[in-house]
């Protein structure tokens, strides 16, 4: 085994030419500089308003775009009403799997008693699921969401619906932002999560003759309910 | 992969002749092209994002050691293993020592091309494992049993009649009088079917677009969420990806992922992409306990330092064949081994030879649209020349090519005999020409006058016509 990693390297080394000393002490400088700076790119002008409404309107006209729903409400205790609202109007079943993520645990879903909500993951059983966005970029109306005890990454695949709950103020412009706040959260937390899952609308293919159908092995649909905390 | 691309012209002329096939094709041509201008014109820092992308992956390939051994450190120090596989044999006896390894009876796979050009499945499945493709294309393939025509839409060669006959035949289990004939109800019938597979299976084998050595993290994108539920689910993450999908950092992914989308299918972002990073964690209510990366080179590493260089910035969009007429007119199948169109007419001589591949080159026109969209700015038809060139110097181009292009170059090396020489052929044929002003037939020319009719020179060569127009020499 090391000995097909140490002749793969050797071969790169060879056909790039780089010398000893010098030479492979500058190479070897730039990539420390490269992954400790690590320099932004260009940012596309539409990603760059720091206006948290504009960033709003932006995250909704991207995510209709792409059959993804919206709504905006103004506390965490208009979250059950949202949700419950939403499924009756897709006419879909009364029943929630969540994570027990602090900002839905903290939702009076008492306040809605039809609804029959439990936490954990999921083996596929159940049919809408919640989750609480990590971040969101509304340069092309994209979820972040990110696995931990309190978010089940199957939640994110295997319902045939799935609700997500998106901060005003974790919404930012273009997918750096993303990084910048996850860089911030791994300091705390020790490194990055397993999973980050960016998502951009309900689950698609074209693998049939080219049209576009939704819900292929994923949600069928999107729900997002952004949180005006801002 | 079994591989006949030496005999592509056959494979083309079956090609022409095939007319589901040809629907297919004609279904194809539009939707691509029209939906990459779309989002090409959507946003204004396109053409810029795409100089970036190219800067970035060139920044990489001169640094590739560097980063793939800061990767492994990553990916490692996450509670993850590293692999180094340097040909398809040992990538394949990798995958294979893993499944053995956790005593796995079903393996799932998400879409990868790495996986086809190691022709692992076949590997896996004499191993004595049930391999399921879980991508809907590769899936219908699967059940085919044949090779993706198009890197990111392996079935496009498949009429949906086709698809509903094979699921007939597959899926027994299902009521014989059910309506297939609509895309949304074959799609149910394989979420339905593959959400089974899913839930069975002990390892999963994803490929990868991307490997970040700043954090040790690999990146898959997809549209279904086939890729989440196959690395998901099972116990163990195989992820087999080559050694130049690694960039440095999450924004570096980020930047080229912006034009990735948009070339491939004209989307602005797909609708999953997916960051891993390690095995599940301690706390974590799902995910895999261990997680596996093969590094493939697989003659990668001989390819830097040479004018093919570049062909390694590829991220495998598809943009080139979705624009090549060649490609639109014969589809993926006719070029015979993994990576069809512009793009598999340089990797395919680099990776299987110039003996078994230097076809592939030669079926170009020219015309460089390929070039021209590729976000990754490869200048896809200057490397088919270099190997064109190289298929001549070896001796391997026919000798009836071989005999015109001596004599042309004979000729085109003594400016006064080729004057006289075009003089006299272009005078010839546009006396004979001038009548119709084109040729239905031209003796030694059938190859193009079988088709189409060849237009009748003026009767002057051009540096006639420059000379008694005073032009200055």
């Amino acid at each position: 085994m090391s000995a097909a990693r140490d002749q793969i390297l050797g071969h790169i080394r060879r056909s790039l030419g780089r010398g000893e000393g010098a030479e492979a002490a500058a190479a070897r400088e730039a990539v420390d500089a490269r992954l400790t700076e690590r320099p932004r790119g260009l940012i596309p002008e539409r990603a760059r308003t720091p206006d948290p409404d504009a960033l709003v309107a932006l995250f909704q006209e991207k995510a209709a775009r792409v059959d993804c729903t919206t709504q905006v409400i103004a506390s965490l205790d208009e979250l059950p009403d949202a949700v419950a609202d939403y499924l009756a109007r897709e006419n879909l079943p009364a029943e929630l799997r969540m994570g027990a993520h602090p900002d839905l645990t903290a939702a009076p879903w008492d306040s809605r008693p039809t609804l029959s909500v439990s936490t954990g993951p999921t083996d596929g059983s159940h049919a809408v699921s919640v989750a609480a966005a990590f971040a969101g970029a509304a340069e092309t109306a994209t979820l972040a969401l990110l696995s931990g005890p309190d978010a089940p990454t199957t939640l994110n695949f295997l319902p045939e619906s799935e609700i997500v709950l998106l901060r005003k103020s974790r919404l930012v412009g273009p997918y750096e932002d993303v990084w910048r706040l996850l860089r911030a959260r791994n300091e705390e937390a020790g490194g990055l999560p397993r999973t980050v899952n960016l998502i951009t609308g309900p689950s698609r293919t074209g693998d049939i003759e080219q049209t576009i159908e939704l819900g292929a092995h994923g949600p069928l649909r999107l729900h997002v309910v952004i949180l005006d905390d801002v | 992969m079994q591989t006949t691309t030496p005999q592509f012209k056959e494979n083309a002329r079956t090609a022409l002749a095939n007319p589901q096939l040809q629907q297919a094709l004609t279904k194809m041509k539009v939707g691509f092209v029209e939906r990459r201008a779309q989002a090409r014109a959507a946003l204004p820092e396109f053409d810029a994002l795409r100089d970036q992308a190219r800067d970035i992956k060139n920044h990489t390939l001169e640094h590739l050691d560097l980063y793939l051994e800061r990767f492994e450190e990553k990916v490692t120090a996450a509670g993850g293993h590293v692999h180094w596989a340097r040909n398809a044999e040992e990538a394949r006896r990798q995958v294979i020592e893993i499944c053995r390894g956790v005593e796995a009876k079903s393996v799932t796979k998400g879409k990868s091309m790495i996986s086809e050009e190691i022709a692992l499945n076949g590997a896996l499945e004499e191993a004595g494992f049930e391999v399921v493709e879980t991508d809907l294309g590769e899936y219908i393939i699967q059940l085919r049993k044949e090779h993706p025509s198009h890197i990111i839409a392996p079935a496009i060669h498949v009429l949906k009649e086709q698809v509903a006959e094979d699921f007939r035949a597959h899926h027994i289990q299902f009521d014989k009088a059910r309506p297939l004939t609509e895309p949304r109800q074959l799609i149910a019938e394989a979420r339905q079917v593959l959400r089974q597979k899913y839930l069975d299976s002990d390892v999963g084998i994803t490929g990868a677009n991307f490997l970040i050595a700043e954090t040790g993290t690999s990146v898959i994108v997809t549209n279904e969420g086939n890729g989440d539920l196959t690395q998901t689910l099972p116990k163990v993450h195989v992820v087999i990806a080559s050694l130049e999908k690694v960039v440095p950092t999450l924004d570096d992914a980020s930047a080229i992922l912006r034009v990735l989308a948009r070339s491939a299918t004209g989307q602005e972002f797909s609708a999953y992409t997916t960051f891993s990073t390690g095995p599940r964690r301690p706390d974590d209510p799902d995910g895999p306990e261990q997680y596996h990366v093969i590094l493939l080179d697989n003659g990668r590493s001989g390819m830097l330092g040479t004018e093919y260089q570049d062909m390694l910035r590829c991220i495998r969009c598809g943009a080139c064949m979705n624009h090549c007429p060649v490609y639109g007119a014969v589809g993926g199948h006719a070029y015979g081994w993994v990576y069809p169109g512009p793009m598999g007419a340089v990797l395919t001589p680099s990776f299987i030879g110039v003996d078994q591949g230097g076809h592939l080159p030669n079926a170009s026109t020219f015309c460089g649209r390929c070039a021209e969209v590729c976000p990754m700015r490869i200048p896809l038809p200057k490397m088919m020349r270099h190997y064109r060139a190289k298929e001549y110097e070896e001796g391997l181009a026919p000798p009836a090519m071989r005999f015109g292009l001596d004599l042309w170059g004979f000729v085109a090396t003594k400016p006064r005999l080729y004057r006289l020489a075009t003089r006299i052929a272009m005078g010839l044929l546009g006396r004979l020409g001038r009548k119709r002003g084109r040729f239905a037939r031209l003796p030694l020319a059938e190859g193009w006058t079988r088709h189409r009719d060849f237009p009748a020179p003026e009767g002057s060569t051009f540096q006639d016509q420059w000379d008694a127009m005073g032009g200055a020499r």
